[in-house]
């Protein structure tokens, strides 16, 4: 430790005001404010007696990510292994082949992200901010395995660039960086974000319809006569099974189970907004039922439980419903925010023929109309003052 | 039912504005405050309410072939004056427009001095043109083309007003200059476009 501060403090003059490397005065701070704390505080009175910073809220997702990404790392492996029949199958052998397909994956992402985030603060003179590490992360978690590099690059560049960086950076986004490069990808090159993209592998692709599907996706394949739920069963896939995760799907999103560890860490630091995952429940569920009880069709059918573990909704409700910057900022509008998305996740899977899974898109709508949410609710309490006084 | 689901398409899957780009000059250029946004919303609803019924009135009993057989007129019963759909379209609209704005003129003042140059230009709002027309391309009904007239009008007014609302949180950030304005509008227009999305492929029964 000592040796890195004594490297950057030689090197420091460099990037100061009048310095050789006053351009790229950003990266080094960057990498000072990463390696240690940050040199400048506040001078005069303590405003704020808390050591959060975004620094420290950026690592706590992080950390609240690191079980879906293990789950991942391993679960991916396996699909592998499995479908694609190799013969030395094991956990660690799972797990290697898992990280051979997300690591890259990753990697890309952070190191394009990484590049444009770089790019606008030494043009534009501000900080290089830890968001980057949240969203570079949360991008490559909730595309499917089978996505070609390139298409990760394309995704990032989007969702950074016109998603963050045009809003001025870290905190100033409407949208969610990492759902908007989902979803720019989904419309884009839906081919590669739908169908039979969900194990890696040559094995992937002609696999049983059933058997290689997502629990979402069978829809489209479903046998006349049979319901969903019974073809949920005989894909093996049972309720337990998709709770653990242990199935195809978006790389980190399958395991239930790995969101709610992660939905504990965020909950309990108080990073997450606890009003936003339970009114998101509450809305998926009240819809969930309503559809059970008016809807005809083989999705309309499907048990609520199965709603709450299947695809995204667990993964999304976590991690991105909840991002401070893009939700809802009035208690009363986080209520109605979350209930809305819960609401509209159901609309889109019962309703909506074209998609067979609605959290990504429901989330995207719901940061677009937060902004009104709050809007209202702060007019309504103005409103609720003036007649009180 | 088949008029809730008119409404819900009309408001959101097809929404006149974000799915089908109509309205965008006023939608863009009142969305700065919320207060404009709103009441130039509403000045809409109400215009589109009035005028897509109206429209449809006039199409099917002076303009249509045969329309006019409920005068009992020979010379007149088998005219078809369908050539002149758009003018009077536009008459009927720019007339109500100008109806609108004495009104909100006599009673909301502030409103009429934020909107300014707007009010008028509702006449030439082509969301007003739009659903006019795409009422007569879709054979609506009188009662349909009412509840397609508000809904659109609705979706209208949701779509300045979440505009609105965005810009009045983005209105500290720190935007590239260039982009300032009417840029990031024309770019959050779009992420709203991407947001709708999420409706477009529904398709209700009825």
């Amino acid at each position: 430790m000592k040796f890195i501060l004594t490297m950057h403090d030689k090197v420091r003059p460099l990037f100061h005001k009048g310095g050789k490397l006053e351009r790229l005065a950003p990266l080094f701070e960057a990498a000072d404010d990463f390696a240690f704390t940050s040199p400048t505080t506040a001078q005069g009175g303590a405003h704020v007696r808390d050591a959060v910073d975004i620094k420290r809220v950026m690592v706590t997702v992080i950390y609240a990510l690191l079980p879906c990404f293990f789950f991942s790392l391993w679960n991916t492996g396996h699909q592998y292994n499995l479908v694609n029949a190799v013969a030395k199958v094991g956990f660690v052998a799972d797990v290697m082949r898992g990280a051979m397909i997300v690591m890259p994956i990753v990697i890309v992402s952070y190191a394009v992200g990484g590049f444009w985030e770089v790019l606008f603060s030494c043009v534009r003179k501000h900080e290089i901010n830890e968001g980057l590490l949240v969203s570079g992360f949360l991008f490559p978690l909730i595309l499917p395995p089978t996505i070609p590099l390139w298409m990760v690059a394309v995704g990032i560049t989007f969702g950074i660039v016109i998603g963050k960086e045009i809003f001025g950076g870290t905190g100033m986004n409407v949208v969610n960086p990492a759902l908007l490069s989902r979803a720019f990808l989904f419309f884009a090159y839906a081919k590669s974000m739908t169908g039979n993209v969900w194990i890696a592998g040559p094995g992937g692709a002609t696999v049983d319809a059933i058997t290689a599907a997502t629990p979402l996706g069978l829809v489209s394949a479903l046998p006349e006569g049979m319901t969903l739920t019974d073809a949920i069963l005989q894909g093996h896939i049972s309720f337990g099974r998709m709770f653990l995760g242990n199935m195809p799907g978006s790389i980190a999103e399958t395991s239930t189970l790995a969101c709610l560890i992660g939905a504990a860490i965020l909950l309990i630091t108080g990073v997450a907004s606890w009003r936003i995952m339970l009114a998101s429940v509450l809305g998926l569920v009240s819809a969930g039922l309503l559809a059970n009880w008016f809807g005809d069709s083989p999705m309309a059918k499907l048990p609520v439980q199965y709603h709450l573990v299947a695809g995204g909704f667990a993964f999304g409700m976590v991690f991105m419903a909840t991002d401070p910057v893009s939700a809802a900022a009035t208690p009363l509008g986080k209520w109605i925010y979350g209930f809305l998305i819960g609401v509209l996740v159901i609309i889109v899977r019962v309703l909506n023929s074209g998609f067979p899974e609605g959290v990504m898109l429901s989330i995207l709508f719901m940061n677009l109309m937060a902004p009104l949410i709050d809007s209202f609710v702060v007019d309504a309490h103005i409103k609720r003052r003036a007649k009180r006084a | 039912m088949g008029l809730l689901n008119l409404a819900i398409e009309s408001i959101f899957i097809q929404n006149i504005l974000l799915s089908l780009f109509l309205g965008m000059c006023s939608y863009l250029a009142q969305s700065k405050k919320m207060e404009s946004a709103k009441g130039l919303g509403m000045a809409v609803i109400m215009v589109l309410t009035i005028a897509t019924p109206l429209n449809w009135l006039i199409k099917h009993f002076l303009l249509d072939k045969g329309a006019l057989a409920w005068t009992h007129i020979d010379a007149v019963a088998n005219l078809d004056l369908s050539f002149l759909t758009f003018i009077c379209f536009i008459a009927v609209i720019a007339s109500l427009v100008q109806i609108v704005e004495m009104v909100v003129d006599r009673f909301f003042p502030v409103l009429y001095n934020s909107l300014g140059i707007f009010l008028p230009l509702i006449t030439v709002n082509c969301s007003i043109l739009g659903a006019s027309l795409f009422m007569v391309e879709r054979k609506y009904t009188l009662v349909e083309s009412v509840v397609y007239g508000t809904s659109s009008g609705v979706g209208w007014a949701l779509a300045i007003m979440s505009l609105a609302a965005i810009r009045k949180k983005v209105r500290y950030s720190n935007v590239p200059a260039g982009l300032r304005g009417l840029g990031l509008a024309f770019i959050i227009t779009g992420l709203m476009a991407i947001g709708f999305l999420c409706f477009s492929g529904i398709t209700l029964g009825g």
